[in-house]
């Protein structure tokens, strides 16, 4: 392993903002979608029973 | 009376998945094993890629961007042909699944594309000394993240969800003229983006560790964008097949995938 240390590792050689502004990113769109996509089926669950408790009553 | 009967099981093809219903259930049997392959696969990429590749001679740690930026620019190309494909597939054979999964992946694609243009503009700021130039690869990139966002608005334009399939269709036919583009941009013209990092003709430029990194974090991002997939087409099939007696049987609990 080439780092020393935490700080060493986190500065990365002096790109440290470019390394982890790019990686922040990533990780906060890939954890994003998956709630947006889980919030989208959720809905469409809550929906297709509300849907059909309707059509039953009719 | 002895006589082994065999049970009335229709014979499994693979258009059996072709129906939503026996689609909707294959998912959601697959979606815990993705999500844990996802998260294996990127601990074990981030790992190669942060403590075993070394510092690059020339960009020292900048590079290390690489593992992100690579692998989300590939899974964007390809998911806009695959995107195309199924498209084309339920417009030419009308069918609704392969329309629905061509929604479903425009999201994602849109997101892989703008992650390529991110990672790659904080790539380009320390090494080309600009976040951006109107490259032909980045200029292509940017076209192909627009497509995305303009097969979204256009399906969601229109009411008739199957002539919004047919528009779709057809405009994810016409922009996937722009992946080969993309792809080969930096050999058509002369750019300030370098050239293909591996190929089939040359052996690969960089060292063993940094290639292998690079590769396990593509398998993780191809079972992230799986997963993630089957989740939006999940809902996508629920809510056009509201009111069919499969839904109804499944929000009742009467059925149970």
């Amino acid at each position: 392993m080439k780092w020393n240390n935490a700080s060493e590792f986190f500065a990365m050689g002096g790109y440290g903002l470019y390394v982890w502004g790019s990686y922040a990113v990533a990780l906060l769109l890939m954890v994003v979608e998956p709630v947006l996509a889980r919030r989208r089926h959720r809905q469409a669950l809550h929906d297709a029973a509300e849907g059909s408790a309707h059509g039953s009553k009719t | 009376m002895n006589t082994p009967t065999k049970p009335p099981t229709a014979p499994l093809r693979l258009y059996t998945f072709a129906a939503p219903s026996r689609f909707y259930a294959l998912t959601g049997a697959l979606l815990p094993w993705l999500w844990a392959i996802t998260l294996l696969l990127t601990a074990a990429g981030l790992y190669m890629g942060f403590f075993v590749a070394p510092t690059d001679a020339t960009q020292g740690d900048a590079y290390r961007i690489i593992f992100i930026h690579v692998p989300a620019a590939w899974m964007t190309m390809l998911l806009y042909m695959v995107l195309a494909f199924w498209a084309c597939i339920g417009w030419a054979f009308n069918a609704r699944l392969a329309s629905m999964l061509a929604r479903a992946i425009a999201p994602t694609g849109a997101m892989f594309a703008f992650l390529a243009l991110w990672t790659g503009a904080f790539w380009g700021r320390p090494t080309w000394g600009a976040w951006w130039v109107w490259d032909a690869r980045l200029t292509s990139t940017l076209i192909l993240f627009f497509l995305y966002l303009g097969y979204i608005a256009l399906v969601n334009a229109i009411d008739d969800v199957r002539r919004a399939d047919q528009a779709g269709a057809l405009l994810a036919l016409v922009g996937s003229i722009n992946v080969p583009i993309i792809y080969f941009s930096v050999k058509w013209w002369n750019t300030l983006h370098q050239g293909a990092t591996i190929s089939f003709k040359q052996a690969p430029t960089m060292a063993a560790t940094m290639l292998i990194a690079m590769l396990i974090m593509t398998f993780a991002f191809w079972a992230y964008a799986f997963a993630v997939v089957f989740m939006r087409v999940r809902a996508v099939v629920l809510e056009r097949e509201a009111h069919t007696a499969w839904v109804d049987e499944l929000t009742k609990g009467t059925r149970t995938p």
